[in-house]
């Protein structure tokens, strides 16, 4: 995206994350969610009160919360007024915001932070009311079926079959057997059909977590850290809202968005995908043209822990952190939102050698 | 650590949604027995209809009727239908490509079993013996081995008594954990002690305490057993009466600062006729045999408290 007036070097320079549970009985959401804060303050030597802008992502059907964001808050130190802003989707379109709110100049560092709770309620269900009021949610379609739905469509259009969505799932849990924070991770076994063609081991586990990500410009990334993770550019994009409309078996959203953020322009070392499911890794791989010699979820991804609202947040963080330790160069994140990959978010990062 | 809280929490709305032109049209003909769709300019038809097309957002009002009988586009088994879904025994999600349209509809196709279902298979809409202008007037779709339908037929999408909105009921059942420090409250509650919790930095107590201080965004842990005693530091009078609320109006709801306590918390006040609470009012909490909160809070007797001895906790 050249020509943007007043256009800023914006960096991700510090990022955390919660072990990944299947239950956390014993913490409420701010409870879970304020070591991360800590952590990423603590990794830069910022206090509250330096952070210019504070941007958080979640959703209060997950744990049956109303406003549950307000009282996250209380882990940020929200008092005097800080400045805030909430979006009701995965973290990574808040780092979305926070990065066009560091690009306008008004400030110099952001803190994002994104959690999920789903351990209170059934997610199968509760992912049915983001769905088409009139003609989709009135029947219910859990989020299992619907990425099942996809998965036979890659089948038959010889995009993939059952060994080699087995074999996603397997790499997947055998990286982030390196992951201390994973939820899932070594070997799982395929198990039985949870929807056909989807087994329990193409699913993602399903658990409570959180996350949170600091962003800084210019001079002060590089003072916050000895090697800031650039973004080079981010893009998000959505499909046709009807599932019929769609070729499922394709993501032109995710294409459009990686082309916008620049993505096609150099090769990427490393790929940290939002794919919940084993399948749509497959559509994933294709869209963003990404080859064999890319490294594809060094972390495990979604498939090792899954904490809805923050999984995506966690691709740009897991991203960012391989570049901060020098493990990649230039590595493409990715974050998806609704069924079947309905929206799609890209971010190209990049070190400074 | 005692053993973590935890309660059923439901959450219910009946979503009332009014109709657009397209969409009344689509589930009223539903009601009647007919499908129809949308014709794009470019000649696509789209079934379920929107009002505009995906591809260039322009208002597309052309309806045509397609066939209730179609092609399986992808399908999914499911083996265990989950409660609010169409279907009570083992079924497959399908999208299914009615005759006549070029998009595809998404719905649930009831089979013997997976064996049964293939892609490019051939459906029927079954009809619900019941219907109301609605998906579900649709009840499943069924195998189907006669002629193909008739191509989209233009339609005026006029029908008697057309459906203009539907209730979208939506239930979400929770097991709900309120967390350490809310825990440790409500059981401290149970045996009629309120305690709150002291933030380390700024010394503050806060009662109910939900874990961390909210200004300074760090962890509170130090237990502090505040009142029982406290001063009302503001009011109001409920005149209106909450559905499932056992309590007559009017009546007092008021924020209460516990002694020791930097927070005020909510309260009903009561042992008073409503017109005379007020301001710095002292008041106690009232338990009922069995209750794990107080039911109320009733003035003590004492003296009235200084304005300025609880302004800044208004």
């Amino acid at each position: 995206m050249p020509g943007l007036p007043g256009r800023r070097d914006v960096a991700v320079v510090a990022f955390a994350q919660t072990d990944h549970r299947r239950r956390s009985d014993e913490l409420s959401e701010v409870e879970m969610l304020m070591p991360v804060l800590h952590e990423v303050l603590a990794g830069t030597g910022l206090r509250t009160g330096d952070i210019g802008f504070t941007c958080s992502g979640s959703s209060d059907y997950l744990a049956g919360r109303a406003f549950s964001f307000t009282m996250a808050l209380d882990g940020v130190g929200a008092w005097p007024p800080i400045s805030e802003s909430h979006v009701e989707m995965d973290g990574a379109w808040a780092l979305y915001e926070a990065w066009v709110k560091l690009l306008t100049g008004e400030v110099d560092t952001a803190l994002v932070y994104a959690y999920g709770k789903t351990s209170p309620g059934e997610i199968r269900d509760v992912t049915t009311r983001q769905l088409d009021p009139y003609c989709v949610a009135p029947l219910w379609p859990d989020s299992v079926s619907l990425a099942a739905l996809q998965a036979r469509a890659l089948i038959d259009a010889g995009d993939t079959d059952e060994p080699a969505l087995a074999a996603v799932a397997a790499r997947s849990r055998t990286a982030a057997r390196a992951n201390p924070h994973a939820q899932l991770s070594g070997p799982v076994p395929a198990g039985d059909y949870l929807v056909r063609p989807l087994r329990t081991g193409d699913c993602p586990p399903i658990g409570d977590g959180a996350a949170a990500v600091i962003l800084a410009a210019g001079d002060t990334a590089r003072r916050l850290c000895a090697r800031p993770a650039w973004i080079r550019g981010m893009d998000h994009r959505i499909e046709a809202h009807s599932l019929g409309v769609r070729d499922l078996t394709d993501s032109p959203s995710a294409r459009l968005a990686a082309e916008r953020a620049g993505a096609f322009q150099q090769p990427v070392d490393t790929a940290e995908l939002h794919a919940p499911f084993t399948s749509q890794e497959v559509v994933l791989r294709k869209a963003l043209r990404l080859g064999d010699d890319v490294d594809v979820n060094p972390s495990g991804g979604a498939l090792a822990a899954n904490p809805v609202m923050a999984a995506g947040l966690i691709r740009i963080g897991e991203a960012a952190a391989r570049i901060h330790r020098g493990a990649s160069d230039r590595a493409l994140a990715h974050a998806t939102s609704g069924p079947c990959l309905q929206q799609n978010l890209v971010a190209v990062l990049e070190g400074e050698s | 650590m005692p053993e973590v809280l935890s309660a059923p929490l439901v959450v219910e709305f009946p979503f009332t949604r009014s109709l657009g032109p397209v969409q009344s049209a689509f589930l009223t003909g539903l009601r009647e027995r007919t499908v129809l769709g949308v014709k794009t300019s470019r000649g696509q038809v789209l079934v379920p209809p929107v009002e505009y097309d995906p591809a260039t957002a322009e208002e597309i009002r052309d309806l045509v009727e397609v066939a209730p009988t179609g092609t399986v586009t992808t399908w999914a088994w499911n083996p265990a239908p989950r409660r609010d879904q169409p279907l009570r025994t083992p079924f497959a999600w399908v999208l299914v490509r009615l005759d006549g349209a070029d998009t595809a509809l998404l719905h649930v196709l009831d089979a013997p079993g997976p064996d049964a279902v293939r892609t490019g298979m051939r459906v029927r809409v079954r009809w619900a013996a019941e219907r109301a202008g609605a998906i579900t007037d649709i009840a499943c779709f069924e195998p189907y081995e006669g002629e193909p339908g008739a191509p989209a037929a233009p339609h005026d999408g006029r029908f008697a008594d057309p459906v203009t909105g539907i209730v979208a009921p939506a239930r979400l059942d929770y097991t709900y954990s309120p967390g350490r420090a809310p825990t440790d409250y409500l059981n401290a509650l149970a045996e009629r002690r309120t305690v709150g919790e002291r933030c380390p930095s700024c010394r503050k107590v806060y009662v109910p305490p939900r874990g961390a201080c909210p200004t300074c965004g760090i962890a509170t842990a130090e237990r502090v057993e505040v009142g029982p005693r406290g001063t009302v530091t503001t009011f109001c009078i409920v005149n209106i009466k909450a559905r499932n609320l056992d309590i007559e109006v009017p009546y007092v709801y008021g924020h209460i600062a516990l002694d020791g306590a930097d927070l005020a918390l909510h309260g009903r006040i009561g042992g008073i006729p409503y017109d005379q609470v007020r301001m710095g009012l002292r008041v106690e909490p009232v338990w009922t045999e069995g209750g794990r909160y107080p039911d109320h809070y009733r003035p003590t007797g004492e003296p009235d408290a200084d304005y300025d001895a609880y302004k800044e906790l208004i």
